[in-house]
């Protein structure tokens, strides 16, 4: 069976903002909802959207498969313990700057740690939508918001760093507006076994309009951002001709054709590299220095918590010599009254 | 010294030491070698919260004690007939804890100056010092006797003083006439990779016996016959084992895969580190980062058709009230188990009270009932720990099963049942909905439960969530929408009332005073009942499993009585909540908050100062 993104659209109406970044990131689920299917070969009531609380976690009503609106900053354990208990589901968790990196960080970290095999797709708008506009773990220093009138003294997050830090094997980014790449990290995603955390820089019209508007922006957007592919040169811009080097322990824009640089000098993105050196740097680049990196960054192969659970039940399992309930019982020091 | 074999129907050890002496242990043994010898018993152990508090002070001591005997023995025993204390400070601790009569085996070596100040004693002779000179002091060098004993086993230093608890459970054996057989089983067992460890842990235990054979010191010897207990297959269980059973057998019985999310908190740690073990019956146990994810690891497990657990004390509760009131709103199934200590906040970890019971009944916001269920013994934990999982799968709803630290950690003698005497678990999983699309709050019109539709069920894809629904699963904040749904709510609870059993009275059914108890207090209230009744007078006990809802007949039990007292291990809070469900009545109380068990003698004193 074909599955049509139709097929995935609840009947319940969206309620964002209009022109909120939310409404491009459910298109683009929508969308790869029947890739995802024929490219692993999945059925609809496979899937399960878990949210915590806030705006982003509003996205469980909007899709017509299982979902779970649970409380703030626990989607993590709530979706862990859905794909710990039926390893067979397909488990998506919807989560915001507040909800996975403040009042969640807990649980996100461990969530990575422990690479259990679920989507967490991070909608970044640094900003505190819900509650009507205070500062977020992710607000630039500075950044004035109802919370910090003179403006935030506290260091910002940067989701990915948090991501390698928790050892993590997955991490890719997009923007909001850009709907075929995000569509396409979500099949990536889907195909990673453990924990993927995908971040969507998204825009909040009401109370942090623009906030990513230096990448968004048409005119600038190719300049300012790198979409990474793996196996390719690290190669961006509006005319194809700026890419990436190492220059000693850090990166380079260099330009192609200046100083005798081809394409065959650029450094080449290697997604499955285990060592997470070279992708911390990409997942560091920040305008206006470095364009912002955008893509999979890393996506490396380890064994997953679940697979790991099932393996171990099923080893402990074939050598027990108790088999159910009453071979417990009667199981170790008993005795016996006459 | 004239020595006597005292016949005796019931006798109370305590054993107590350093937290390092391995004194849980001694008693643990000593209380399996008197099941097997075929003596009721009931064990309570009580030790601080460090695991090495400062060697030989009086916070760093453990002590266990065993209550052994011919007949029904339903409490560890309030005071001690015999006491051995390994080194001054245990001593110290403990004096109060013996009878007039006791005899007091002290380990000599220890009690030289330095360990005599370390214990905080201010003279050289700290029988005299704790005004016990009446009771038989008992002096036995046991750690160069130890030392001697092994002095060719090979063994190093270090493990040859570790092995004086052997010693002395040897020299106990002696004077309660217990076979040493069944510890020389377990030894083997238990160092099996180590022949020389065997060997040496046996001489000692022999030795010790021999030892108390040999000397004169030890006057008395006590001669406890075999209880008479109902036929069958027995084994030693304590609380928090019987409770991660119980789920097991509940998993079972519905065929529900078991989940527990947890994190590590004295004293409820045990049952999740059982579950752990049980993997050959498919458990999944999850040590989550932290409560929170405890349960909500567990909801999501729920939400997917397990069996769902989490496990946790008084100060994990508080932590987990937020997602519990999420599992009422999702109508999910879920067992809370709390294992309650001494509060607030941290409190007294390692001791035993029953304050949580207002945080179980009460603590979560909005209109948040559940249902909650008491354990009374540590065996009881196991029927407890099934029925709650078995009515909250049932009537779709997270149930809280209250235990403490006193029945968690105690153990008895436990008729092994079958698991044919069980009933079946029914849980209202559902494959195919009439209407479409789904609507998951729609109910069955007896218990008010909605149906458990799992992910993975063609058709019947839905959400659910914190928000107020409508019983179709839309968001809903329509104001009579939002009371319907919380009088359908409170209602499915209420209607438990209509399936669990009616309560039972101890006694006569109508009299003079009415003892009413909950939970791990039920083994002394229910001596003193008999201690009470055997003096003549006219006293019942009414013991509550079923806090929330209460038994259908509790009102009719309460009528029948002219005075009414409420004894827990709290300020009140049972009978503050029968005055409100019901206030016709009027309550006496009997509270203790000391982070310890009641003594029979307390609450044998209590009822006749009101009769």
């Amino acid at each position: 069976m074909k599955y049509t993104p139709q097929d995935f659209k609840s009947s319940q109406e969206v309620k964002w903002c209009p022109g909120c970044g939310d409404h491009a990131i459910l298109a683009s689920v929508q969308r790869a909802m029947p890739d995802i299917c024929e490219a692993l070969n999945y059925t609809k009531e496979r899937f399960v959207f878990v949210s915590g609380i806030g705006c982003s976690s509003r996205f469980p009503y909007y899709m017509d498969t299982y979902g779970f609106h649970g409380i703030h900053g626990r989607a993590s354990a709530i979706s862990t313990g859905v794909k710990v208990a039926n390893p067979t589901l397909s488990v998506w968790q919807v989560t915001g700057d507040g909800d996975a990196l403040a009042i969640g960080g807990n649980h996100f970290i461990h969530a990575i740690r422990r690479n259990i095999d679920i989507n967490i797709l991070l909608f970044n708008n640094q900003i505190y939508g819900l509650t009507k506009g205070q500062y977020s773990p992710t607000s630039v220093l500075g950044k004035v918001t109802k919370t910090s009138p003179y403006g935030t003294v506290e260091h910002p997050f940067n989701p990915g760093a948090l991501v390698l830090g928790a050892r993590g094997t997955f991490f890719a980014r997009s923007i909001d507006v850009e709907l075929k790449l995000t569509q396409d990290i979500m099949v990536e995603s889907a195909k990673h076994d453990g924990t993927a955390v995908v971040e969507v820089l998204v825009n909040c019209v009401i109370f942090n309009d623009k906030t990513h508007w230096d990448l968004v922006d048409r005119e600038h957007r190719s300049d300012r951002t790198i979409v990474l592919k793996h196996g390719e040169p690290m190669i961006f811009g509006k005319d194809k001709d700026k890419g990436l080097m190492l220059d000693g322990m850090k990166l380079k824009i260099v330009k192609i054709g200046e100083n005798g640089i081809t394409e065959k000098d650029l450094l080449v993105h290697d997604a499955h590299e285990d060592n997470p050196g070279l992708h911390s740097m990409l997942i560091d680049m920040q305008y206006p220095e470095y364009p912002v990196a955008l893509g999979v960054i890393r996506a490396v192969k380890d064994s997953t918590y679940d697979d790991n659970v099932r393996d171990q039940i099923a080893d402990v399992r074939a050598k027990s010599p108790i088999q159910c309930m009453d071979d417990l019982l009667q199981s170790g020091a008993t005795w016996e009254i006459e | 010294m004239q020595h006597k074999v005292i016949d005796t129907k019931e006798v109370v050890i305590r054993f107590t030491g350093d937290s390092g002496d391995g004194m849980q242990l001694t008693g643990t043994l000593f209380a399996d070698a008197s099941a097997l010898f075929g003596n009721d018993f009931s064990t309570f152990p009580d030790f601080p919260a460090e695991i090495r508090a400062p060697q030989g002070t009086v916070s760093g001591v453990s002590g266990f004690q065993v209550n052994i005997g011919s007949g029904e023995i339903k409490t560890p025993g309030d005071l001690c007939d015999v006491l051995v204390a390994m080194n001054p400070a245990a001593l110290k601790a403990n004096a109060k804890w013996t009878k007039s009569t006791a005899a007091i085996i002290l380990d000599s070596d220890s009690f030289d100056e330095k360990g005599l100040k370390k214990a905080g004693f201010v003279t050289d002779n700290p029988v005299k010092e704790l005004q016990i000179e009446d009771r038989t002091i008992i002096f036995a060098s046991i750690t160069s006797l130890t030392k001697e004993s092994l002095k060719d086993s090979g063994l190093d230093p270090k493990a040859i003083v570790r092995s004086k608890n052997m010693f002395t459970l040897g020299m106990c054996y002696y004077m309660f006439n217990r076979p040493l057989e069944f510890t020389f089983k377990y030894i083997k067992k238990k160092f099996k990779k180590n022949p020389a460890l065997i060997e040496a842990n046996q001489k000692v235990l022999q030795d010790g016996f021999n030892y108390a054979a040999n000397i004169q010191a030890i006057p008395n010897t006590y001669k406890i016959e075999p209880a008479k207990q109902t036929k069958g297959t027995y084994r030693n269980i304590n609380g928090n084992q019987a409770t991660a059973w119980g789920l097991l057998a509940a998993a079972e019985k519905s065929g529900r895969p078991l989940f527990c999310g947890s994190y590590p908190i004295t004293p409820a740690t045990s049952i999740l580190e059982e579950l752990a073990v049980h993997k050959e019956l498919n458990a999944k146990t999850l040590q989550c980062e932290d409560e929170i994810a405890g349960i909500c690891t567990a909801i999501g497990a729920s939400y997917t058709g397990s069996l769902a657990v989490t496990t946790t004390s008084g100060p994990g509760l508080s932590l987990k009230s937020e997602a519990l009131g999420l599992a009422v709103m999702t109508e999910l199934p879920l067992v809370v188990v709390d294992v309650q200590r001494g509060g607030p906040s941290t409190g007294i970890p390692t001791k035993t009270e029953q304050t949580d019971l207002n945080q179980a009944l009460y603590g979560r916001n909005g209109e948040c009932p559940i249902a909650v269920i008491a354990a009374h013994s540590p065996s009881h934990c196991f029927d407890a720990a099934f029925y709650s999982a078995k009515y909250a799968m049932e009537h779709m709803m997270p149930v809280m099963l209250l235990t403490e630290g006193f029945i968690g950690n105690g153990s008895e003698p436990w008729r092994i049942p079958s698991m044919s005497d069980y009933p079946e678990i029914n849980p209202p999983i559902i494959e195919k909905a009439e209407e479409v699309p789904f609507w998951p709050f729609k109910r069955d019109e007896e218990r008010m439960a909605r149906r458990w539709a799992l992910p993975g069920t063609v058709g019947l894809e839905h959400r659910v969530g914190g928000l107020e629904k409508n019983n179709n699963g839309a968001v809903s904040s329509d104001p009579l929408v939002h009371e319907r749904m919380v009088n359908e709510r409170a209602e499915k609870v209420a209607r438990l009332a209509n399936y669990i059993p009616e309560q039972e009275v101890i006694g006569e059914e109508n009299g003079e005073v009415l003892i009413v108890g909950w939970g791990g207090t039920y083994g002394h209230l229910y001596t003193a009942l008999k201690d009470l009744q055997a003096e003549g007078k006219s006293v019942s006990l009414a013991h509550f499993d079923y806090i929330f809802p209460l038994p259908k007949n509790t009102a009719d039990i309460f009528s029948k009585f002219k005075k009414i007292i409420v004894c827990e291990l709290n300020s009140g809070q049972f009978a503050n909540y029968l005055r409100a469900s019901h206030p016709k009545f009027q309550y006496h109380q009997y509270n203790k908050v000391q982070g310890q068990p009641f003594t029979v003698a307390e609450i044998v004193n209590a009822v006749n100062e009101i009769l």
